[in-house]
């Protein structure tokens, strides 16, 4: 009765986690061979989600393309937007208002904060424990409720347009982010009461999923999962756009390369985005949301790479322009991509269950890696 | 007053005036089996909405409230859905073992509850050796579980049977270990013998350091032969998606949802006979008249009540505590509950010999 | 070290290679069959130490195609982009996998989608699209019969 079984020619178990599995978050296919509950090899295969948004951009015009980026990692919808529209003003040379930057700099944080929420609900939601996802929503909620009244979405906000905002802030926004600041402070150290100093949380989190600078380099890992293993690699920092050089941020580096150095870096990232957004609050300039534009945008001709930090890591918007209204090649260069890639190199040899807990330290959005 | 005892008795009497005692016996035998399967399923209903409800509390939610008032009819409502659907057998499992394995563990459930003292004289068969049943029959679970993995043809199911294997037979050491240091103790197996050994305080406190000891591994073992988080190592929905039970659905499914609750709920009792003194009241010193009071409170009450702390406690260790990984979870057992409770026995032993206990 | 001075001392470590400023980064244009060997010289030199490929895409530019490749250094924090033009009926070139290990996710995907194969790559198969798709959809001339944007 057990010939349906699938083994490998060593008789090691084949399985299949995914497409439709928990722990994937999505629709990612792992297929993993077990030796006992020990994983010996891991495969990812992708695209159940591809929706080719490469191709879709080479029909649609440099105001239309943006709105497809929201769809790739909608955790942090704002930053994507902002790669795209970057991009295109850095292209046409468009100067844009100083208020246009405060408001995308402070939506670009709280998206990361959100997704920073989102990743520890679900994290501690792998590892098994099913409350710390409530208590995430709780605060996320919030956030949502502010983007909401302001872009009129809670998820493919769509607010960054080339040349600033799409529109001015609610009147309730800063009075809201005051008293969100204020709320998330008292319960972010919640979140570390709740898990981080939990004994079975630190023994399943030390010396798992173990990536070497080198490795998460050659890997081409970026973002927490880069930083956890003390890679500098925040685009704010080494390569600063929008108004971030003019902040004071600390980039958070952990060098312990496992998983519990990964959980650390977003855990601290998001103190970090409070610090930012705290700085700009309360002064943000009056003035123009938008710069004026024409109503077609036309890219010259060449090539034009952006790069930006979303929550995840490093994204990259490359525009091959011909002159015409529509790119003629684009391909984003998505963070989650690349941090898959070193999956197998760091769950190899671990356990069934760490791999899901390793999965989790990656924030692995698939639509994000399936494009 | 109205005691379970004085009801069970004026049934037998009863029965004795009218009938032989042969068919008395066999009416009785009917009349418990009925009552311990609608106490199976009222069980159930109610400690999965307990469930349901401390969980919500946990996560500051509000937890089932649409199905009668405050939710009360929500498990039934579920249960019904779970009668209506379609029992199917994947392609290629083996029928006969897919369909039986749900019935082994649910009877041993029901099995268990007949050594259980739930009120003052008033148990299904207050055998002389009750605690060591218990101790026997709970291990036989685990054959239903493997039985379920192995034949549902799915590596998940297989891989979390052997999981609950390998978690369950290394358990039940050290629970047997803290249930025989209780019997150290009293030095009886009979449960009637063992709460009236606490008449005068639960076990809990007289037995020093040491009790508090075996009484902490008896929870943390009880809590990982139940399969309850963070030992749900045979389920682990994150990594196994549904581990053993993965391929059930419909009524079979519910049948191992239900022996997993029953399970915690006889864990819990024997837990809260063993050391908090059964149906006993509690007691303080020379309060004559707090203790007064405490024993007008029925006993069946009393040991519901402890019953139910328990289990609280134990739910209140899934909705906060990661899953352990589980290699983990054989260390822990192997490495640190097995030598602390053989030690612990051993104090406990000398505790009983030179009478240290109160 | 300047942009400049890192055009400058590439010029004259591949004096074949045309160098030049993009709208971003430096672009160094090289012939395909020497990409193994100025990545290996890029990545080891000390001065220059590009250990980060970024980004690794090509472009179809109907009569040909263009692997393009972003380096940047984690020490230095200096940029390159590396371009080699491939033939449009039959790409092939040496994969960089063994020197980036992000490679090999990155030229699965241009495998998938331009059609070009990369030699000495550990297992190159489709990644995004079903093993049996027709055709690499963002070449030029592959014909989208259900277009939702034209539509």
């Amino acid at each position: 009765m057990f010939e349906q079984v699938s083994t490998s020619e060593n008789g090691e178990l084949v399985i299949n986690v995914g497409p439709q599995h928990p722990a994937t978050h999505g629709v990612l296919h792992l297929l993993i061979t077990l030796n006992g509950e020990t994983v010996t090899k891991l495969e990812p295969n992708l695209g159940y989600i591809h929706r080719s948004i490469e191709k879709m951009c080479e029909s649609l015009s440099y105001r239309q393309f943006i709105y497809t980026t929201s769809r790739m990692d909608y955790l942090s919808s704002h930053i994507n937007n902002h790669a795209c529209a970057l991009t295109v003003e850095s292209a046409l040379q468009i100067e844009i208002p100083e208020r246009a930057e405060y408001i995308r700099v402070i939506m670009s944080e709280l998206t990361r904060m959100a997704s920073h929420q989102l990743w520890w609900g679900a994290m501690a939601m792998d590892l098994g424990a099913l409350s710390p996802f409530f208590y995430a929503f709780r605060e996320r909620e919030s956030i949502n409720d502010i983007m909401e009244e302001t872009c009129g979405a809670r998820l493919t906000m769509n607010y960054f347009v080339p040349g600033g905002v799409m529109y001015d802030l609610h009147p309730n926004f800063v009075a809201k982010v005051k008293e969100f600041i204020v709320f998330f402070k008292s319960k972010i150290d919640e979140y570390d009461e709740l898990l981080t100093g939990n004994i079975i949380f630190q023994n399943r989190m030390k010396n798992i999923g173990i990536i070497s600078k080198e490795d998460a380099i050659s890997y081409g890992c970026t973002g927490p999962t880069a930083r956890g293993s003390g890679v500098s690699c925040d685009i704010r920092k080494i390569y600063p756009y929008s108004i971030y050089q003019k902040l004071d941020f600390d980039e958070v580096i952990e060098h312990g390369c496992d998983s519990f150095s990964r959980y650390q870096v977003r855990m601290k990232e998001m103190r970090q985005s409070l610090k930012i957004i705290e700085q700009l609050i309360d002064n943000i300039p009056k003035g123009e949301f938008q710069a004026k534009t024409k109503a077609v945008l036309k890219l010259p001709k060449g090539e034009f790479y952006t790069r930006v930090e979303t929550a995840r890591g490093e994204l990259g918007v490359y525009i091959v322009s011909e002159g015409g209204t529509s790119p003629y090649r684009i391909k984003f260069r998505s963070p989650g991509f690349s941090n898959l890639s070193a999956l197998e190199h760091m769950v190899k040899g671990h356990k069934i269950g760490d791999l899901v807990a390793i999965m989790g330290t990656l924030d692995l959005v698939i639509p994000d890696i399936d494009r | 007053m109205l005691r379970l005892e004085n009801i069970s008795s004026f049934i037998h009497t009863s029965l004795s005036n009218h009938l032989s005692e042969t068919s008395v016996l066999l009416l009785e035998m009917t009349i418990i089996a009925l009552a311990a399967i609608t106490l199976f399923a009222l069980l159930g209903l109610i400690l999965v909405l307990m469930e349901r409800k401390v969980s919500a509390w946990i996560q500051i939610r509000l937890g089932p409230n649409r199905v009668g008032p405050k939710g009360i009819f929500q498990t039934a409502a579920d249960t019904l859905k779970l009668v209506l659907k379609e029992g199917f057998v994947p392609d290629g499992a083996d029928k006969f073992l897919y369909k039986l394995a749900p019935f082994v563990v649910m009877i041993i459930a029901m099995i268990l509850l007949a050594p259980i003292a739930f009120a003052k004289n008033f148990a299904i068969w207050d055998l002389n050796i009750g605690v060591f049943f218990i101790t026997a029959i709970s291990s036989v679970s685990v054959i239903g579980i493997l039985m379920a993995g192995w034949a549902s043809n799915n590596q998940y199911s297989l891989l979390g049977a052997m999981r609950s294997g390998a978690q369950i037979i290394s358990y039940e050491i050290s629970a047997g270990m803290a249930i025989l240091s209780i019997v150290v103790l009293t030095g009886s197996l009979q449960i009637s013998d063992i709460v009236a050994s606490q008449s005068n305080g639960w076990w809990l406190f007289k037995g020093h350091i040491p009790a508090l000891i075996a009484f902490v591994i008896y929870i943390i073992a009880v809590t990982a032969e139940t399969n309850r988080a963070p030992f749900d190592m045979a389920e682990a929905e994150s990594e196994l998606t549904g581990g053993f039970h993965t391929e059930y659905a419909g009524m079979r499914f519910a049948l191992f949802f239900l022996a997993e609750y029953i399970n915690i709920f006889i864990v819990c009792a024997i837990g809260a006979t063993l050391f908090l003194g059964g149906w006993m009241p509690f007691h303080i010193g020379n309060w004559e008249a707090f203790n007064h009071i405490m024993d007008y409170i029925p006993s069946s009450i009393w040991f519901l009540s402890k019953t139910f702390f328990l289990i609280f406690v134990i739910m209140w260790f899934r909705w906060t505590f990661p899953r352990l990984r589980i290699d983990q979870l054989l260390q822990l057992e192997w490495k640190y509950l097995l030598p602390i409770s053989l030690f612990n026995l051993l104090l406990i032993t000398l505790i009983a010999i030179k009478g240290w206990h109160f | 070290m300047g942009t400049e001075e890192l055009i400058q001392s590439i010029q004259s470590m591949f004096p074949d290679a045309s160098i030049n400023m993009g709208n971003n980064f430096p672009e160094l244009v090289i012939e395909k069959d020497s990409l193994l060997s100025v990545l290996n010289q890029l990545k080891s030199e000390p001065t220059l130490a590009f250990d980060y490929l970024f980004c690794e895409t090509c472009v179809d530019w109907k009569s040909h195609l263009t692997m393009v490749y972003h380096l940047d250094s984690t020490r230095f924090r200096h940029n390159l982009v590396i371009k080699t033009n491939l033939d449009a009926q039959a790409p092939e070139i040496e994969s960089a996998c063994h020197l980036y290990r992000t490679a090999e996710l990155h030229e699965r995907e241009i495998f998938d989608l331009f059609g070009v194969k990369f030699l000495n790559h550990p297992h190159l198969r489709r990644i995004l699209l079903t093993d049996d798709w027709k055709g690499h959809p963002l070449r030029k001339d592959y014909d989208d019969p259900i277009n939702m944007i034209k539509l």
